[in-house]
């Protein structure tokens, strides 16, 4: 966030804010989709994560939303503010306007109000593109560690920061059309796997996963998940090369 | 009622119940693991900085084994925790790194060559030797003889977490998410599995299991300033409390970590100060060395934050308008260091505090981390008072840590833990024992219950607001049962305790939302968290000594005589007020390591009669035996309790391959 769009209330006199949150319970028949506008007096150094549950302890304890950590690095907390995929958790209020809006991250399966269920479909993820390490030698866990460059090992890491909360999904152009893509969070666990020298996989063995629409080739390059990304993985370069290895791939094999 | 049969029911989707629920799938038991949420936001990923494992790699490792480590730890502890489980634990951690190592855990690695690094407030070049390139690095924390912590920049926990939950999908665990265990299925002798409440529809369902293994990690969340997550409120343990007949040890050994941000509470990692950070007060100055002169901002937790709460009360603190705290000051480590190894501390100070940490102080105060009491077991992991039923992790009373826990040695236990207990469950599973009797008729008894708990509380109507008894409890565990404690306050603090409880009956809610309903959750733990409160306050009350994190300005000295003991407590009678407390002695006579000055801290423990002769004793075979594994053999075997692939000795660089004497400081 720029610091200088930063709107800082006058000094003693809490600005009021208005949380204007995307409703609905699918357990309640009765349930229909709604905004509902809550008031809350801002505090100093106030975050999402405070005003939701200030909502939920004052206002009406009904209200659903998921917080693990509070601390920006579990990823539970995607939700759309002002419109954008971002964690609520690490959001301050004073970097927002009078009036907040809040949605669910769309794409997701709903489980009420702000919570979805992100696990589910991150499972349903990871077992169709198979996001472990591939390597069948028995480890003897008494002998030393084999070595890696420490440079390899930094470059994992970058990518393998990915929290899985779903920003990157939910502010995707393919993601809203097919509803098999994979998303970028799909296409980086690739890219994390490919550059690991403990994965015994190819480049055609990753083509099988991702070489297709649903994969590296239905993204349209909008890019919105690059911008989103809590964690600000380089997730543009990584798709761009990714495309361009598989592309190759499938080149040689047609 | 919906029931479903499995051979091991893991309660805990973090790294201890991850790799516990491996270990055993990995011997052919069918098993079913339960979480809260999904498993890669347990809170394990938050553990940063790092995980001990005494492989030497390093320069500053040179010359680390399993017996510096152990001694560490022990040490560490206030020699309050199983030395036995002590052993075996640092025998396995080396495996379990190379393990993790293989499934993927991109572990920062040996650079052979100089590299400058800060050591004290200087600048000092280390030259990493060439043997090491492309090993497993490792960084210094606090209360450790070695540079021990190997890590994954500060994102150690979310590293772990992530390899070892996708190697549970490789394996094709099934993990059933936002599931709730609210009371076991037992008949006062077996477990038989779980009532479990689906937190997303709100219906009750019943696991039966031939084993059950919790593994909910810590119960944080009975404080108000804490750095754990929201979920961590405890509730495994407190439903093996409820069956009046499983311990909880050591409740009242709670862990304050020195460096939460200000007021906020969120971690920042002991590698801040590992890497070279120090601590300032209001006129900037380094105060640690003032207390502290041998380890300085790296003693242990416990005497680290009690300095700081101390020069705080001596009026040092600086003052910001939510309060008073101290600075930690990483500026010295320079940009690049911070980009590279502490980017997720960078983050927490951009988004919550608006500052930089290259350039800026961090506000710092204490607050509750770690909960070293839970579940009480046996070595195995095995639970008191209920066969099937174990425990491993932070939601265990192992008993690695005593009363007070080394940094880098609880993300370290929930893999070693998980790698050990799991092998017992599959044991257990694979024995006699583990095949199950289990009448229907129980299942539906403990079901019934829990049906009929749920409708009376969803339709209570009392005038009590759980949110409001909620934190009052939270206020009252920070304001007395914290890092300084005394009589008369802990006194306070039960006495209000018990009256939140009484209240608790009286909880009224206001809505009725279908399916899960957030006020419905909060009301039903809540009556859970007031007795673990209880159990810690109570504990602490009647424990009139300071031993590690359990700190009594009234009883100021460690007392080997009266208090080398554990303790554990019952709620053996649903409408009992406080816990009861009973204890178990631990037997210096048969410590590898007698009480004895920790290295940091205070120097005037009260002497335990024994401790003289067992010295004596240890040193005679000292002096004695020149192998060290065989010296370790006689004063304390543990090998024959590990599985037999655990049991080897771990592969080190030799001696002369780490250990090049060209330190220079500039």
């Amino acid at each position: 966030m720029i610091s200088i769009l930063r709107r800082r209330p006058k000094p003693g006199t809490p600005r009021r804010i208005t949380l204007r949150i995307l409703r609905h319970n699918p357990a309640d028949p009765a349930s229909t989709p709604h905004q509902q506008d809550f008031l809350v007096d801002e505090a100093e150094g106030m975050t999402l994560f405070i005003a939701l549950n200030e909502i939920r302890a004052t206002q009406d304890p009904s209200l659903q939303f998921d917080f693990v950590c509070r601390a920006g690095i579990c990823g539970s907390c995607a939700m759309l503010i002002n419109g954008r995929p971002s964690l609520a958790c690490r959001t301050l209020t004073q970097d927002l306007g009078d009036v907040i809006t809040l949605a669910p991250l769309p794409f997701f399966e709903l489980i009420g109000d702000l919570s979805v269920n992100t696990g589910k479909w991150m499972r349903g993820t990871s077992e169709r593109l198979r996001t472990w390490v591939h390597n069948d030698a028995p480890v003897d866990l008494d002998a030393l560690e084999a070595p890696m460059a420490p440079a390899d090992a930094e470059a994992i890491y970058e990518l393998d920061r990915c929290i899985e909360c779903g920003c990157c999904v939910a502010g995707c152009g393919t993601a809203q059309m097919r509803e098999r893509f994979v998303g970028a969070v799909g296409l980086n666990k690739i890219a994390r796997f490919r550059i690991d020298p403990r994965d015994t996989r190819s480049d055609e063995d990753f083509y099988e996963l991702v070489g297709d629409d649903d994969g590296v080739f239905g993204c349209m390059s909008l890019l919105g998940c690059h911008d989103v990304c809590p964690k600000q993985l380089p997730l543009q370069t990584q798709i761009a090369f990714l495309r361009r290895k598989l592309a190759m791939v499938g080149l040689r094999g047609s | 009622m919906q029931v479903i049969h499995t051979d091991v029911l893991v309660i805990g989707g973090g790294l201890a119940g991850l790799r516990a629920g491996l270990a055993a799938r990995k011997r052919g038991q069918q098993v079913i693991v339960l979480s809260l949420v999904p498993p890669k936001r347990s809170h394990s990923a938050a553990a940063q900085g790092g995980m001990q494992a005494s492989l030497g790699n390093t320069l500053k490792g040179a010359g680390d084994n399993e017996d510096v480590h152990f001694g560490d730890t022990v040490r560490g502890s206030d020699w309050g925790n199983d030395q036995t489980v002590a052993r075996m634990f640092v025998h396995t951690a080396p495996k379990a790194v190379r393990e993790l190592a293989a499934w993927g855990v991109p572990w920062n690695r040996v650079e052979a060559g100089e590299r400058d690094v800060i050591i004290d407030s200087q600048r000092v070049t280390l030259s990493e030797p060439a043997a090491a390139q492309g090993l497993i690095t490792a960084r210094d924390f606090g209360g450790t003889k070695k540079w021990r912590t190997c890590y994954v920049s500060d994102g150690t926990g979310h590293a772990m977490l992530y390899a070892v939950s996708d190697r549970t999908i490789a394996e094709n665990i099934p993990v059933h998410e936002r599931m709730e265990a609210v009371s076991l299925i037992h008949d006062g002798e077996r477990c038989y599995g779980a009532i479990v409440r689906n937190l997303i529809d709100g219906k009750l369902l019943a696991y039966v299991a031939r084993a059950t293994c919790i593994a909910t990690g810590g119960f944080g969340r009975i404080y108000r300033s804490t750095t754990n997550a929201v979920i961590n409120e405890g509730i495994g343990a407190a439903i093996a409390l409820e069956t009046g007949i499983v311990p909880l040890g050591n409740m009242e050994a709670v862990q304050f970590h020195p460096t939460a941000i200000f007021p906020a509470g969120i971690l920042v990692t002991e590698g801040c100060r590992g890497d070279g950070g120090l601590l300032r007060d209001v006129d900037g100055h380094r105060f640690m060395p003032d207390y502290e002169p041998e380890k300085k901002e790296l003693a242990s937790r416990d005497v680290v934050s009690r300095r700081m709460e101390a020069h705080i009360r001596a009026g040092k603190g600086a003052r910001n308008r939510f309060g008073e705290h101290l600075w930690l000051d990483i500026t010295l480590l320079g940009e690049a260091h911070i980009n590279g190894k502490l980017r997720e501390v960078k983050e927490i100070c951009q988004h919550f505090l608006g500052i930089d940490p290259a350039k800026q102080w961090i506000p710092v105060r204490p607050a509750q981390h770690y909960s070293m009491g839970g579940i009480r077991t046996d070595a195995h992991g095995q639970a008191y008072g209920l066969r099937g039923l174990f425990a491993c992790g932070e939601a265990a009373c192992w008993d690695l840590h005593g009363f007070n826990r080394l940094g880098g040695n609880s993300v370290a236990e929930t893999v070693v833990a998980g790698m050990i207990v799991g092998e017992a469950i599959a044991d257990f599973c694979a024995s006699p024992e583990g095949e199950m009797h289990v009448s229907t008729a129980l299942v539906r008894e403990c079901y019934d219950r829990e049906v009929a708990a749920f409708s009376k509380l969803a339709g209570a109507r009392g005038g009590e607001d759980a949110g409001i008894l909620l934190r009052t409890m939270q206020e009252t565990m920070t304001e007395y049962v914290g890092i300084v404690r005394t009589g008369e306050g802990l006194t306070t603090a039960v006495e209000t305790l018990k009256s939140l409880l009484l209240r608790s009956h009286h909880i009224g809610l206001r809505h009725s939302a279908p399916g899960a309903n957030p006020e419905l959750v909060t009301a039903w733990r809540t009556q859970k968290m007031l007795k673990l409160a209880l159990c810690v306050a109570y504990g602490a009350l009647q424990r009139s000594e300071s031993r590690g994190a359990h700190y009594r300005e009234d009883y100021p000295r460690r007392d080997d005589a009266s208090w080398l003991k554990r303790t554990l407590a019952y709620w053996c009678d649903p409408e009992q007020r406080i816990p009861t407390l009973e204890y178990e002695a631990l037997d210096v006579r048969r410590m590898e390591l007698p009480p004895g000055w920790r290295g940091y801290g205070a120097r005037d423990a009260i002497d335990h009669p024994d401790t003289a002769r067992r010295q004596a004793e240890v040193d005679a075979l000292r002096a004695q035996t020149g192998d060290r594994h065989a010296l370790q053999q006689s004063l304390l075997p543990f090998r024959h309790l590990l599985p037999e692939h655990l049991r080897g000795d771990n592969a080190r660089l030799a001696p002369a391959d780490t250990a090049q004497p060209n330190e220079a400081k500039q």
